[in-house]
Parts: C-alpha cells; structure tokens; sequence
C-alpha cells in the first residue's frame, strides 16, 4: 500500500462556514433509496447507539452488533463527569469559538481544525437532544440546566447528571435505539462479536460475527459498515475502562487496509485509585470533577512521605506549611485545573521524586478539607448561623460535597475501605482514554470506502490529549450529528448497488479466515492463560509506553512484545472449543489483537521525536521539565499500515489556519 | 483468607446443574469478582473449565455482574453490586455459596451466565420518549423544578441488573418497569407518553414470564442502586389510569 494519499476532504470556505455548506451542498439520499440501504453499525455504545438509531430514523436499514448482552451495558455508561458543550448558559464568555479554542490547545495542536470546529458547533444541538430524550441533568434552583468546569478550561460548560452523567446518556441514545428496534428499523444483535470486515471491489460490505451463545460465525452483509467499537486503553491490562474494552473490530478493520491514526497517543488520567495489588484486575476512575473542589499535594519532607508509606502518619498529621500543593504552585493560573497530561506527569514527578503517600510510594493526595470548611462557611451564611462553631461549619461542607460528589466518595470508600469525608482521598494516574483510533477524514470515513469510524474508535478531534467532558460530546456528535450527513458522500453513489449478499465469495473467504484463526488459538494447547499473557503485555506498555517514554525503551518495549507474541501463539492455553460460550476464547482473539496493536504504538511512540500532550519523550523537554513539541518535524498525523516485519508510517499534514501554534502553557 | 466456594456449575441452558466446592485463597483487598479470577485462574493452570460469570465496568454501573451470594442478590452488602463487594467484608474460613439469578424470565445459559434479554424487550415496548434527533427545543426552554429532576434521576438510576426480579418470590420485574416509567413520567419530556407507555411496558412484562407483584418490598431491599418502591405505587396509577381512559 506504498504511498497511500491521505485525503481528510474538508470542504473549502471559511471555518465557520464549513460544515453549514457541506450541509447545505452535500449529495442526498431520497426516501425511498435510503429504505433500500443497509448500514450495519458494530458497537452500540453512545456513538453507536446515537448512530444507529438516527440513521434508523432516517430510514436507512440498520443492522447494529454489541458484544454485550444489551446495548445498555456498554462502556460510556461508566462516564462520571459530564459532557461539554458550547451554550454559555453560564454567561461567562464561552462561544463556539472558544470551545474549539480549548480543544485544539488542550489536544496540543495535533488534531484537525475543520473537525474540530464542528465538533464544539454541534455540541449544543447535543444538550438539547438529550434532554428533549429525558436525560436528568442537574438542575438550578430555578429549574435551568447547571454547569460545572473541567480542567485545562476557564469557563463553565459541562453539563451533568450526578457522577453519573454517562450512564444517562448511554440510556438515552439506548431508549431511541430502542426504540428504532420496536419499529423494526434498526435490527438489533446482542452478544454478537465482529471478527473480522469484509471487503468487496475495496469497499467495506459486510462483517463477520460470532455468535457468543453458540459459537457460530456468521457473515452479515451491508452497503456500508460503521464502527463505534471504543477505544483500546486497555493494551495497558489496566485501565480505567470496562473489562471488555478492546481494539479487535478496528484492528480488524486495519488487518483489511485501513490505517491505525496517533495510536501512541494515550490519555493518562491524573485521579484514579491507585493499584493495589498483584491480583488487581482494573482501575477505577475518580472523576475529574473532584479537582474542581479537591487539592492535590504531597508531603514536602520525604521523612513524612515514609512515614504515610509505613503508616506511623496520616494525611491530617501532616502540618499545612509541610505540604507541597505541587499543582497550585507549578501551576497558578489554572492551579488544580491543569489538563490531565500535565497533572499525571506532575504526580509522577513528585512520586519519582520519593514523595508518595501510598504503600507502593505511588500515590498522592487529593484532598477536600478546605473545600469543606469554605461550603460549610458558605451554608452557615445562607443559613443564618451566626459564629458557627468549627464541628458545624464541618458538618454543612460534608453535606455540600456530598451533594455534589457523594456516589464517588462512596465509590472509593467501597473500594478502599477508607473514608475520604474523613481523610484525604489517595490517587494515582491510570490509563483512561485513547485518543488514537482508526483515521478517518471530514466525513468519518476511513481509507477503505464504505468504512467509517466513530467515537473513541477513530482518531478524532482531541489531537494529543483530551479535554475532560469531551469524548461523550464527541461520541454523540459523531453519532447524532455528523454521520447520518456524511454518510450520504458514500450512500448516494450506491443508491443504484442492490442489496449487497453474503453468499458472495469474499465473504465465505472471510468466514474461514475466521475459522482458521479460531482453530489455531484453540489447537495451541499450551500452559499458560490468556489473562498472564494480557498482564505480561500491559506491563511492558506502561513501563515503556506509559506516562514517559524514551528512544531506547520504545525499541526494548517493541522487542519485548514481538518475543511475547511468539510465545503466546506457543503456548496460550484455552479451555473449552470453539464452537461453544466460551469466554476465554473471546478474551484470546482480543488479546491476540493487543499484542499487534501494543508493537505499532511503540513504533509510532519512537517515530515523534517530540512530546506534545499525552505524548511525553523525556529527551524533548524544558528545563522545567515541560513537554516540548516539535511543530516543524511533527504537526501531523501518523496513520499506520500493519507489516508483521515493519509497520508502515504514512502522514497527514496538518495546516493551522486559524488558531497560531503555541507553547500549551498553565502558568 | 482461606474460603470454600460452593458454586453453581451448569454446562448450557438445557443441562441440569448443581453446587460444587472449591477452595481459593483470597485477600481482603479482592473485590469478590478478583476472588473468583483467582479461582479461574487456578482452574485453568489445572486444565479445568474456569467458572462462566459475566462482568464489565467492576464499577458497579454497567448491570452486568449478577451473583447470588449466600442466597442474596449481589450479595451480604447493602446498595452494592457484586462487583462493588470486597472479600473484607468476608471471615478466613467462610462458606461461601454463588448462584446465578434465578427467574422463569432469565433462563441461565452456563453456570452463572443467565439471559436477560427480556429487561431489553420491556424497555422496547415503549421506555422512551419519542423524539428523532435534531427535533428537540432548546435545552432550557422547559425549566425543570430542582427537586423533581432529582426524583427523576433516582428512579433513572436503575442499572438493569435484574436483582429485583431474583429477589422477587414471583419472579417480578416491577420494580426495573416501574423505575423506568417514573423516570420518563417524572419529567415533562417523559408526560405525554406516560399512560400509554405504563400500558404497553407492563403488557410486555406480562409476555415475557414475569410474575405478578405481591408487594413483598425483597425488590427493594436487594436493588444495588436503592431504587425506591413508591415507582411501582406510580406505574400501578398510571397503568390504571391507561385502562379506564383518564390521561394522567
Ligand atoms: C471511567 C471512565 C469515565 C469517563 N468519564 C468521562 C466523562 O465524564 N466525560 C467524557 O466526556 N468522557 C468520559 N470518559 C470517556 C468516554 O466514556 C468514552 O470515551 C466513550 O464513552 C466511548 O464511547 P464509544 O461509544 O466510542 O465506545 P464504547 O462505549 O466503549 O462502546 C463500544 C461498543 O462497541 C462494542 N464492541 C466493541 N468491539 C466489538 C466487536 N468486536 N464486536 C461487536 N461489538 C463490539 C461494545 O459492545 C460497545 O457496544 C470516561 C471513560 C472512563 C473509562
Ligand atoms: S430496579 Fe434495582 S435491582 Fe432492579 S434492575 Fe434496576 S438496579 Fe437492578
Ligand atoms: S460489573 Fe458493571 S455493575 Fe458490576
């Protein structure tokens, strides 16, 4: 595929212009066309579940596919914090503009401005959409929509729903899918997987699935194919997301030509409860929103930090002028609000440095205890107590935090056993979010015709890093808002394909692909699990691939993976067969992927000789100790070609013409 | 800890099942769905099936996780999953027995594995509101009473795990229709559909094998997101007030 031309097809005129002509100008599909037209969509989380059902809306034929038991299970339903978006219901100065602003600096300047722009245009169409479906936003006391703020930002624009703001969304893009299944507009096929995509004259016509009940491949045909698969964090083994979380239906896309966009792009996230233990499974998230009102320090003695470790001290033991509020004092500007990659990198620093708090010395602490006492002053006020007394202005802040964090709080007690009302919650950065994905262009699409990515799955708008709150706006943008237009560039030159059948040979070809595949992950025997195997992996991209990455660690990471791979097609072992429920054997065919995927995040973490956002090589940075990009080597995309021996890089410029590069300061 | 496991084995929807024991070695640290990858683990060094459970966020919010511990939906915990249960809450040399749900509506597939695509169908036959996309009124153009989106978010809570219907001696699902029809009638968006949705959900519920509500309140108490009761007494008006005619 030497020499592949990447064109991103974003439509001439004016930025703010853009996306209102290509609505205005783009090609249509009639009614009576689009009954005729299949999309199959695979993933129905809230990309796919908004996708599949607006498109069902409009009357396309739609087939959507979940590995889950239900659509309502997928992973944006973890979601906490809140999605943004650019109302400025707040009246403190936000605009279209200025969220847009935000992102391509948040993202470090490594995403494309066309998308971008429409990204933060759509984003209050979402807000009103979801409530119009009967998403529980917070509310004022004068029964308006509320807003809190989110790091790497100075206005109010995030809109939420407890700490549960993904669960409701999710269920309201499910009950429209829902919906469209009632109506026999969307065919639903719950625990069905996608191995593998099926390609024919080079365009993407179908999929093949396993049934997971049975164990039966199956091949599903479509004038076009959708995917909204998630992101891939969990190559890490640990991660923030859900335990199915997995890259195999893109990876797949890629084993058939398309290409895999700034996969070492990965989003560290600054407020996670920190491991535990060997036997850990997963990390879980404290939102960010807690930053909001939590203050992040670490003792300033390291003879402090011991004695936490060693639990002869606590938190509370430790005197304020003893304690280093890193972020407040690196950072004044935005003091605890700084983006995550650069509130991760800074907790990684002062946990080198031998001043973290938990066990392992990774952890610092994010604590509440000035937020208390403030709320409380403030309850006691609106309340009419004169002099409060200490224990009751405690009291009225408790209450105040709990209002506004009480299932996290309770989420980490249940986790830890401690209590963070009492003492200051302990944290650690964790892998959360990929901003790397399938490359698309303007209309989503792939390079392979017909196949279009959506949501966590392409490598969409947050460039090097994203802002909090939006990857559920971008999810349901793409899903509710720029699919169901962009689809009709490819649809309305297929309107004359009759329905695309699965008899064809490419897809029987496809199917024993499958097979194939599945016999030799079943025929290997070996002696160890697959779970050992995905531990061994994530190990090796954190230590090399993680929060910092350097020259000679990437190569090491890369060789490491190739003989790691080698011995899991030796030696992985399956129980059951194939033609069964057979979890294992889901779990084999993911982590197969990952240890693909895990080499080629490598290659393109050694290719950018640079550190922008997430993206931190410790031979580019300030004396400070600031990531330090390269805008003339690097402003573009990097979009890789699978090759067993040497995947192959390929690029996109990217041209800012409205927005000037600078050095991404929080000062 | 030391612990034995007695452990519901099924080997497919039409096979008979039964309790059988193992021992693990566990930590307090584990939640109780480490334990058991601990037991898997074992299992499969042993060239033996690992047990089939299912699971997801192990945050308690996607439904997913669904154990019967010691004859209690999710377990001992109140308001908790069973991916939210932590092995501390548990003694060196317990007992410890799982099971699937069990309900004439969520037929197990392999051990612990049941299917609960009937909650789906329930939502189907009309938990929603209906409005296309890029139909909706500006966001604040119906201001909500504080208090009320509050109540509407609690019944909204629900996760769909189905603990209330494994909890329910009849096999009930009134509490998840009932929690979703109290979310959507709650909120103007949600009115105008109210009475015709109570109708069509609880039909559905009805096709689907679900037992009658017999006000036995164990719904209640084993629902990890401790919705309320008081949304049946609402889906019980309204589904009334669908039969004789009356709109609200
Ligand atoms: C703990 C946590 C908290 C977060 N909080 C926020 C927040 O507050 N705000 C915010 O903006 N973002 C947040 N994020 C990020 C955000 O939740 C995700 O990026 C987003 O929900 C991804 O949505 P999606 O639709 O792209 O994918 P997902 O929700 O991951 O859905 C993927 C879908 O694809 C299906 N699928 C995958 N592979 C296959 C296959 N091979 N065959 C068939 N089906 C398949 C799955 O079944 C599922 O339906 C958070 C993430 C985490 C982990
Ligand atoms: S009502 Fe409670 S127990 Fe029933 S499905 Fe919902 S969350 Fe689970
Ligand atoms: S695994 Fe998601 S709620 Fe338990």
């Amino acid at each position: 595929m030497a020499g592949i031309e990447l064109k991103s097809n974003v439509p001439a005129g004016e930025l703010k212009q853009k996306w209102s002509d290509f609505k205005g100008t783009m090609n249509l599909v009639a009614p009576n066309n689009k009954r005729r037209i299949e999309v199959i969509v695979v993933g129905t989380g809230l990309a796919g579940a908004s996708a599949a059902a607006t498109l069902g809306e409009l009357g396309y034929q739609v087939k959507a596919f979940t590995f889950h038991d239900s659509p309502r299970r997928a992973h944006s339903i973890a979601a906490q914090g809140g999605i943004n978006a650019a109302k400025n219901y707040q009246n403190d100065g936000d605009s279209i503009y200025r969220l847009f602003y935000d992102t391509i600096k948040g993202g470090d300047y490594r995403s494309r401005e066309a998308n971008v722009y429409r990204l933060a245009e759509v984003s209050a169409d979402i807000i009103d959409q979801c409530v119009a479906q009967g998403v529980p936003f917070a509310r004022e006391y004068g029964g308006l929509l509320a807003n809190r703020s989110f790091g790497g930002v100075q206005v109010s624009r995030t809109f939420y729903a407890r700490g549960q703001t993904g669960q409701q969304l999710l269920i309201g893009a499910y009950q429209a899918l829902s919906r469209q299944i009632s109506t026999g507009q969307v065919s639903m096929y719950n625990r069905h997987e996608m191995l593998d995509l099926v390609k024919i004259d080079g365009k993407a016509r179908g999929i093949i699935t396993r049934n997971l009940l049975t164990g039966k491949l199956e091949k599903h045909a479509a004038h076009c194919v959708v995917l909204a698969t998630g992101g891939y964090g969990n190559v890490f083994y640990l991660s923030t997301n859900a335990m199915g979380s997995n890259v195999s239906a893109a990876w797949r896309g890629v084993r058939r030509g398309a290409l895999m966009a700034n996969p070492c792009f990965t989003q560290i996230h600054p407020t996670c409860i920190p491991v535990s233990g060997e036997y850990q499974s997963k990390l879980t998230l404290m939102s960010e929103s807690l930053r909001n009102d939590g203050r992040v320090w670490v003792p300033k003695s390291k003879e402090d930090a011991i004695a936490i470790r060693e639990g002869r001290k606590k938190g509370n033991d430790i005197a304020e002028e003893d304690r280093d509020y890193y972020l407040e004092r690196r950072y004044p500007a935005f003091g605890n609000l700084v983006p995550r990659d650069v509130a991760s990198r800074a907790a990684k620093v002062a946990c080198d440095a031998g001043n973290g708090v938990a066990p392992t010395g990774l952890a610092v602490f994010l604590d509440f205890a000035s937020a208390i006492e403030r709320y409380g002053k403030a309850a006691a006020h609106s309340k009419n107590i004169n002099n409060p007394s200490k224990a009751e202005i405690t009291k009225l802040g408790k209450a105040v935090v709990e209002g506004k964090y009480g299932n996290l709080f309770e989420m980490y007690e249940k986790i830890t056993g401690e209590n963070p009302y009492e003492n200051p919650m302990k944290i650690y950065p964790a892998v959360h979010y990929t901003m790397g994905g399938l490359w698309v262009d303007y209309n989503l699409q792939t390079n392979v015709p017909g196949l279009f990515a959506l949501g966590e799955a392409n490598f969409s708008d947050h460039g090097a890093n994203r802002l909090g709150a939006s990857a559920l706006m971008q999810g349901l943008a793409d899903g509710y808002f720029v699919i169901p237009y962009t689809i009709g560039q490819f649809l309305s030159k297929e309107i004359r394909t009759p329905k695309i059948s699965a008899d064809a040979p490419e897809f029987a070809a496809a199917e024993k692909d499958v097979q194939d595949r599945l016999n030799q992950l079943m025929s290997i025997k070996g002696n160890q699990s697959v779970e050992s195997f995905h531990r061994r992996l994530g190990k090796i991209m954190w230590e090399y691939c993680g929060m910092s990455r350097n020259a000679e660690g990437l190569k090491k990471g890369r060789q490491m993976i190739r003989e790691l791979r080698e011995e899991f097609y030796k030696d992985v072992f399956i129980p059951g067969d194939a033609n069964e429920f057979n979890p294992e054997l889901e779990k084999a065919t993911k982590v197969a992927d990952f240890l693909e995927l895990g080499e080629v995040m490598m290659c393109d973490a050694l290719d950018r000789n640079e550190s922008c956002g997430g993206h931190f090589r410790e031979e580019y940075k300030s004396e400070e100790g600031e990531a330090q990009r390269n805008d003339k080597d690097f402003t573009y995309v990097s979009a890789w070609e699978w090759n067993e021996t040497q995947p192959v890089l390929h690029k996109e410029e990217l041209a800012f013409k409205n927005v000037e590069l600078k050095t991404r300061s929080y000062k | 800890m030391k612990l034995t496991l007695k452990i519901w084995r099924q080997k497919g929807a039409d096979k008979k099942g039964q309790l059988e024991s193992y021992n693990v070695e566990a930590s307090e640290h584990m939640s109780f769905l480490e334990m058991m990858d601990v037991l898997n683990e074992e299992l499969i060094s042993k060239k033996e099936e690992p047990v089939a459970f299912e699971h997801d966020c192990r945050e308690g919010i996607c439904g997913t996780c669904n154990l019967v511990i010691d004859g209690r939906p999710h377990g001992p915990q109140q308001g908790t999953t069973t991916c939210q249960l932590h092995m501390r809450h548990f003694k060196d040399g317990d007992t410890i027995t799982v099971e699937p749900w069990r309900a004439k509506a969520f037929p197990v597939i392999k051990d612990l594995v049941v299917d609960r695509s009937s909650f789906d169908r329930i939502i189907q036959a009309g938990g929603y509101v209906s409005v296309n996309t890029g139909q909706a009124p500006d966001g604040n153009a119906i201001p909500i009473e504080k208090d009320e989106a509050l109540s509407a978010f609690d019944a909204a809570a629900c996760i769909g795990c189905g603990a209330c219907v494994a909890a329910c001696p009849n096999g009930s699902a009134m509490l998840f229709t009932s929690a979703k029809v109290a979310h959507l009638g709650k909120l103007p968006q949600g009115q105008v559909e109210h009475a015709a949705r109570s109708k069509s959900m609880v039909d559905q519920m009805d096709a689907e094998g679900f037992g009658n509500c017999s006000n036995t309140g164990a719904c209640e108490v084993e629902c990890p997101k401790e919705i309320s009761i008081n949304n049946i007494a609402m889906l019980n008006r309204s589904y009334l007030s669908s039969i004789f005619g009356s709109n609200k």
